[in-house]
């Protein structure tokens, strides 16, 4: 049996800068690798790394694998495993990290498979048993209505970490590390999945995710306009953001861009506000580290008032448009 | 060419229900009796799926589920709406699985159907959340998978897919057979027509044990896990939420933003 050694971290550029959840993970990793004495390792795929291989070594990683090839250029299943398949084989981490983003979720799944081994989506906690020397792992369940802790004996371990929820060591640009390039052969004839066009759309304003006011409608709203009047309006008058349940972005009432949730985007903004959301459990995964969360729903007993510090109960026809119209006074005073 | 496709449905205690009413007890999910199952959402999302693909190129949708104590009248609801065949791994071996044991038994059940071009399984269940089987069931079989698919076309043995990315979408392309796992975006399940619901009430599932599909007991259920649930808890909330009053909606409205500055929030 081979002997498993460090944990791994399958990490990813955004703008050829590490994103923000691999500093995350590097944050987490470095931590279960100190309690194990043994080593941060992480990988890094893509064109014209360098940087960022430094990035990571800054961030806290003891090895950085660079593996450079033009197919690795964007996230793609097929030519992902063979990289990090065969760099598996090599190096036979103990546990493998990567984030819950677009990547982790098509990725680990299949990683987990392929190596016949147990795999642990969308945790919030991390930890090592000092007497098994594994991972354990915590993760919500049951649409964040429980969470439950896993462990597994069958090796690597694998885990995608929610965003947010690690915090990331501070850059320390002297911290030593070493930077292996890993040469790469990828047989594309391997890749069985065709991209035929990729369509971003432009954010308009300001990013969900940095918004420190978060302005969010749901199914109550009954269609695409109060989020462009009512809501747009509050958003703007407090430098935030408008926002979505489900729902709204289900219907092509807003961007789908602007769902937030278990399957949407977290967030935790300083003030979040919900109307006309009923606060689903798979909703408030979405929300529940904002500072402060304000809820205005018609119904007293909805759930969101479980969550929320102030709440109003009324329609959000009239509360509302009061609400802003009071703010613009105070704030202009 | 018709395409024969399989779709995962998993029967779940009823998501959308209050999350209040849902206990832990000694490290099991509880519910009570109102919390009515139901078929997984984004199993609902995926049938809807195959279901487009039988209108525009016809073919045949055969719905899998895995489980123990199905309640027909839910499990069925796959046929009202439009599926051809159900068939339902229901026994006691195969309760307390977890990713690995699930997408090995339904990748075994969907060797054993045999014709497949397309599997269609939720981007997630309504229950354990995981996103792992679709893609585990590819792995198992050797076939592409495409995940977050939200438009799902077929022609000339390939199929089409709109996959949905951060912030935008892409379009991708994959020979046949593929697993595909569908997201909301696609679109609602279609209402099942009274016709449907008929023709439903009057065929009986095909259910198969462990050894019809070729696996041991110990292959399957808790037996067959590779990872082991050591505890579920439910982290204590304090709900202290000031609720804001007024004469009128509009007056508890303004009352709302007098509060948020005194504390000092803007
Ligand atoms: C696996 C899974 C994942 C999911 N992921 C997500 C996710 O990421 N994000 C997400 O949001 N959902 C998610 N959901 C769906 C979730 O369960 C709920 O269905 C959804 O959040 C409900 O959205 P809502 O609160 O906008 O709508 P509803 O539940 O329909 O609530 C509408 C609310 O508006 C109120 N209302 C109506 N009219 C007015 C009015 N005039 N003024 C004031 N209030 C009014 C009502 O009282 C009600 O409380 C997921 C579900 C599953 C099963
Ligand atoms: N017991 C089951 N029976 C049938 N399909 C299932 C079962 N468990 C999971 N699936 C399918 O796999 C998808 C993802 O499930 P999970 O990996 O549990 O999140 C679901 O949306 C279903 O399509």
């Amino acid at each position: 049996m081979a002997d498993y050694k460090g944990i791994l971290i399958c990490g990813e550029l955004a703008n050829g800068k590490l994103a923000s959840i691999t500093t995350e993970l590097l944050g987490c990793g470095r931590k279960l690798a100190d309690d194990l004495k043994e080593d941060l390792l992480c990988l890094l795929t893509g064109e014209g790394i360098g940087e960022a291989a430094k990035e990571a070594v800054a961030y806290g990683a003891d090895k950085v694998y660079v593996a450079e090839h033009a197919s690795l250029k964007e996230y793609e299943a097929d030519s992902y495993m063979q990289v990090a398949d065969r760099l598996v084989k090599e190096v036979s981490p103990r546990a493998i990290l990567m984030g819950q983003t677009f990547m982790g979720r098509d990725f680990g799944p299949r990683l987990a498979f392929r190596l016949q081994t147990s795999l642990a989506t969308d945790c919030l906690d991390l930890s090592i048993d000092p007497q098994t020397r594994t991972l354990v792992q915590t993760r919500p369940v049951y649409g964040s209505n429980a969470q439950a802790v896993f462990t597994g004996e069958a090796m690597p371990q694998i885990a995608t970490v929610r965003s947010k929820a690690m915090s990331p060591l501070e850059r320390d640009d002297s911290r030593k590390g070493e930077i292996i390039s890993y040469k790469v052969d990828v047989d594309v004839s391997k890749v069985r999945i065709k991209t035929l066009e990729t369509i971003k759309e432009e954010a308009v304003g300001m990013k969900l995710e940095d918004a420190p006011v978060i302005v969010c409608g749901g199914r109550g709203l009954g269609g695409p306009d109060p989020f462009q009047t009512t809501l747009k309006e509050l958003a703007d008058l407090l430098n935030g953001a408008v926002g979505a349940s489900r729902p709204p972005a289900d219907n092509g009432w807003v961007s789908e861009a602007l769902h937030i949730g278990l399957t949407g985007k977290i967030v935790a903004p300083d003030l979040y506000f919900a109307i006309a959301v009923s606060g689903a459990s798979q909703h408030t995964a979405g929300c529940s580290s904002s500072k402060h969360i304000i809820a205005i729903n018609k119904d007293p007993e909805a759930n969101i008032f479980r969550e929320a510090e102030f709440g109003v109960v009324g329609k959000y026809e009239e509360v509302v448009p009061a609400l802003t119209k009071k703010l613009k006074e105070l704030l202009a005073a | 060419m018709p395409v024969n496709m399989i779709v995962c449905c998993k029967q779940v205690p009823d998501p959308e229900a209050p999350p209040a009413v849902f206990k832990v007890v000694d490290n099991r999910m509880t519910w009570p009796a109102e919390v009515k199952p139901v078929i997984g959402q984004y199993e609902e999302f995926a049938l809807e799926a195959a279901l487009r693909i039988k209108d525009a190129v016809g073919g045949k949708v055969t719905a899998l589920s895995l489980g123990n104590k199905f309640v027909r009248d839910v499990i069925k609801k796959s046929l009202a709406v439009g599926g051809d065949e159900l068939i339902l791994l229901e026994d006691d071996a195969f309760e307390d699985g977890d990713s690995w044991s699930t997408a090995n038994a339904l990748a075994a059940a969907i060797k054993k159907i045999g014709a497949y071009d397309i599997i269609f399984c939720g981007r997630q269940s309504s229950d354990w959340d995981a996103g792992q089987t679709g893609l585990g069931i590819a792995e198992l079989l050797g076939i592409p998978a495409v995940t977050l698919a939200r438009k799902v076309e077929v022609a000339d043995g390939k199929a089409k897919i709109e996959q949905v990315i951060p912030d935008g979408y892409r379009s991708v392309e994959v020979a046949l057979p593929a697993v595909v796992t569908v997201t909301s975006e696609l679109g609602a399940l279609r209402y099942a027509a009274l016709k449907g619901i008929m023709a439903a009430a009057k065929k009986q599932p095909v259910i198969w044990k462990p050894a019809d599909i070729e696996l041991e007991p110990s292959q399957v259920g808790s037996a067959g896990r590779r990872s082991q649930l050591e505890k579920l808890f439910q982290p204590v909330k304090e709900a202290k939420c000031e609720m804001i009053e007024g004469e009128t909606p509009a007056e508890a409205g303004a009352n709302l933003a007098t509060r948020l500055r005194e504390a000092k929030l803007l």
